[in-house]
């Protein structure tokens, strides 16, 4: 493959750790659904998801599906590895930043500001996990 | 001074479940912290000190105090074991008494009933189990996964400043080359040659856009630091060095909106400390600035008011943090760049060289003339998700 070189091979992703609060969402990225979190009284969404408001403490939270788009607010092409990668934050829409990886495109192409959506990796004996790719 | 009188319970809450089914650890801790803030009729927003220990899921304080989405100036996770919460109790009447916080949360929870014959929740460690498997540190299943290393979140932080404000990587290269100055006069350095801004760029790319001399060393090492009382050290046959402000705070994506990683928490730990000590960033004859990559120093030197932000790029330029050339001398043993960075933890270091450059006791090369005020400043964690920000400023007392 010609552009395998350009293209972000795809780093090996552990399952995620789950616990009672969060088995939720990986219940429904089993089903490739991706959800955050919103507080019923303050209206302000949140991530990573919990069960109480980050910025209200009310406990009056919901899950909601989410399309998963934003933008790339920052990113690091990490090559201190085998399989270089890249991670960063997306501000989703809805207002949150999420600590994620950026697949399926040109590491070297990458900018802030970049328009992405999410997709599910598959991991290493869990359910999958979000990552972004451009849109 | 005594805490008698000086602090009061506020509120108190008993969580009623015996037996968690279905809940977190950190979703207990914040419901014991709500009821108790309910019983004393205050808010989230009015906690300014946070005290935990070991049951407390996480990175000591942190990762709950940003799973709370808590503002603090104060935090302390003391852990000895079923006592903690009582002498968490008296560090926070000590805390309130010498005005470092007003309104103090201790929490405790755990599940060892709920949780028997399965994985163990709660406990220490940066952030549980790499992957699988169950944890109940709050971010552990949201960020482990994606190969975040302290080079590649750091490298988001520098990443972004050079979006916002147009620095360069030449500008952070000038960090680690005035770091390499000062390490040539210390016997003890791992790195002592002076390297240049082109040598540095010219270093392997690391994690965009840190190359591998903006990154620290690699060291085993230790230190030891004895504070002691005035009457003390008015006893002790060694150079007076007071301590004169001290200010800390964490900082985190506390629910992700608004995240913004070109600044750290040194905006809040640096002000209270020199309000504290009355004194003001251009007072400082010395500075110790945590180095675990060149990025954090920028960063801090702008927290803490050596320059504006997004200034930082220039200020560091040209030789500016050289002793004896330029206006802020920084890290004069080589710093973690170039010297040590024991157990990837180089608060302890920075605390050593303040003392060293207020005693006049810094290789004569690097000795600041008439050296009487200082600072050290550290962020420990990561600049890119959660980390905690102190700083501490000293006198030389005649």
């Amino acid at each position: 493959m010609s552009d395998t070189q350009t293209m972000a091979a795809t780093r090996r992703i552990p399952a995620p750790a789950i616990n009672n609060e969060s088995k939720p969402f990986w219940d429904a990225a089993q089903e490739g659904r991706f959800l955050i979190k919103r507080c019923g009284d303050c209206g302000k969404a949140h991530w990573y998801p919990r069960v109480i408001c980050p910025y209200c403490f009310s406990l009056n939270t919901k899950w909601e599906e989410s399309p998963g788009e934003g933008v790339i607010y920052t990113f690091s092409v990490m090559f201190h590895t085998n399989v270089p990668y890249a991670i960063g934050y997306v501000n989703l829409n809805e207002g949150p930043a999420v600590l994620t990886n950026f697949v399926g495109c040109d590491l070297s192409a990458l900018a802030i500001g970049q328009k992405v959506k999410v997709r599910f990796q598959e991991t290493e004996g869990g359910p999958p996990v979000p990552v972004f790719g451009p849109i | 001074m005594s805490i008698k009188g000086k602090a009061y319970i506020g509120g108190v809450f008993e969580h009623p479940t015996r037996e968690a089914i279905g809940y977190s650890t950190p979703q207990l801790h914040a419901e014991c912290a709500k009821g108790a803030l309910e019983d004393a009729g205050l808010s989230k927003d009015d906690v300014d000190g946070y005290f935990c220990a070991g049951d407390a899921p996480g990175f000591g304080a942190m990762s709950m105090a940003d799973y709370m989405g808590l503002k603090l100036r104060h935090m302390d996770s003391t852990e000895t074991g079923g006592s903690s919460y009582i002498l968490h109790v008296g560090h926070a009447a000590e805390a309130i008494a010498a005005g470092k916080c007003s309104v103090a949360l201790v929490t405790l929870a755990g599940r060892p009933r709920s949780m028997r014959g399965g994985g163990m929740g709660g406990g220490r460690g940066p952030g549980g189990p790499p992957g699988g498997g169950f944890s109940d540190v709050p971010e552990a299943g949201f960020e482990n996964i994606y190969g975040g290393s302290t080079h590649n979140t750091y490298g988001m932080c520098a990443a972004r400043h050079m979006y916002e404000y147009g620095t360069t990587s030449e500008q952070l290269a000038w960090i680690k080359v005035a770091a390499s100055h000062h390490a040539q006069w210390n016997e003890h350095a791992m790195l002592r040659e002076v390297v240049t801004v082109e040598e540095v760029l010219a270093s392997p790319m690391i994690a965009t856009p840190l190359h591998r001399m903006d990154c620290c060393v690699i060291s085993d090492g230790g230190g030891a630091v004895i504070v002691v009382s005035p009457e003390v050290a008015k006893s002790l046959n060694r150079p007076k060095v007071k301590i004169i402000g001290a200010g800390e705070a964490p900082k985190g994506p506390r629910g992700g909106n608004d995240l913004d990683l070109t600044y750290s928490g040194a905006v809040w730990s640096g002000p209270a400390a020199f309000e504290e000590a009355g004194v003001k960033p251009a007072d400082m004859k010395y500075a110790s600035i945590y180095d675990s990559f060149t990025i954090t120093v920028l960063m801090q030197i702008e927290d803490l008011g050596f320059c504006k932000k997004g200034e930082g790029g220039k200020f560091v330029a040209d030789g500016n943090l050289i002793s004896g050339v330029g206006k802020l001398p920084f890290n004069t043993d080589g710093g973690g760049l170039c010297n040590n960075h024991p157990t990837n933890r180089g608060g302890i270091t920075k605390v050593i060289e303040a003392v060293r450059q207020l005693r006049g006791e810094a290789h004569p090369k690097v000795q600041v003339p008439n050296c009487d005020l200082a600072i050290a400043h550290g962020t420990g964690g990561s600049l890119g998700t959660r980390h905690g920000a102190a700083t501490v400023i000293m006198e030389r007392e005649a």
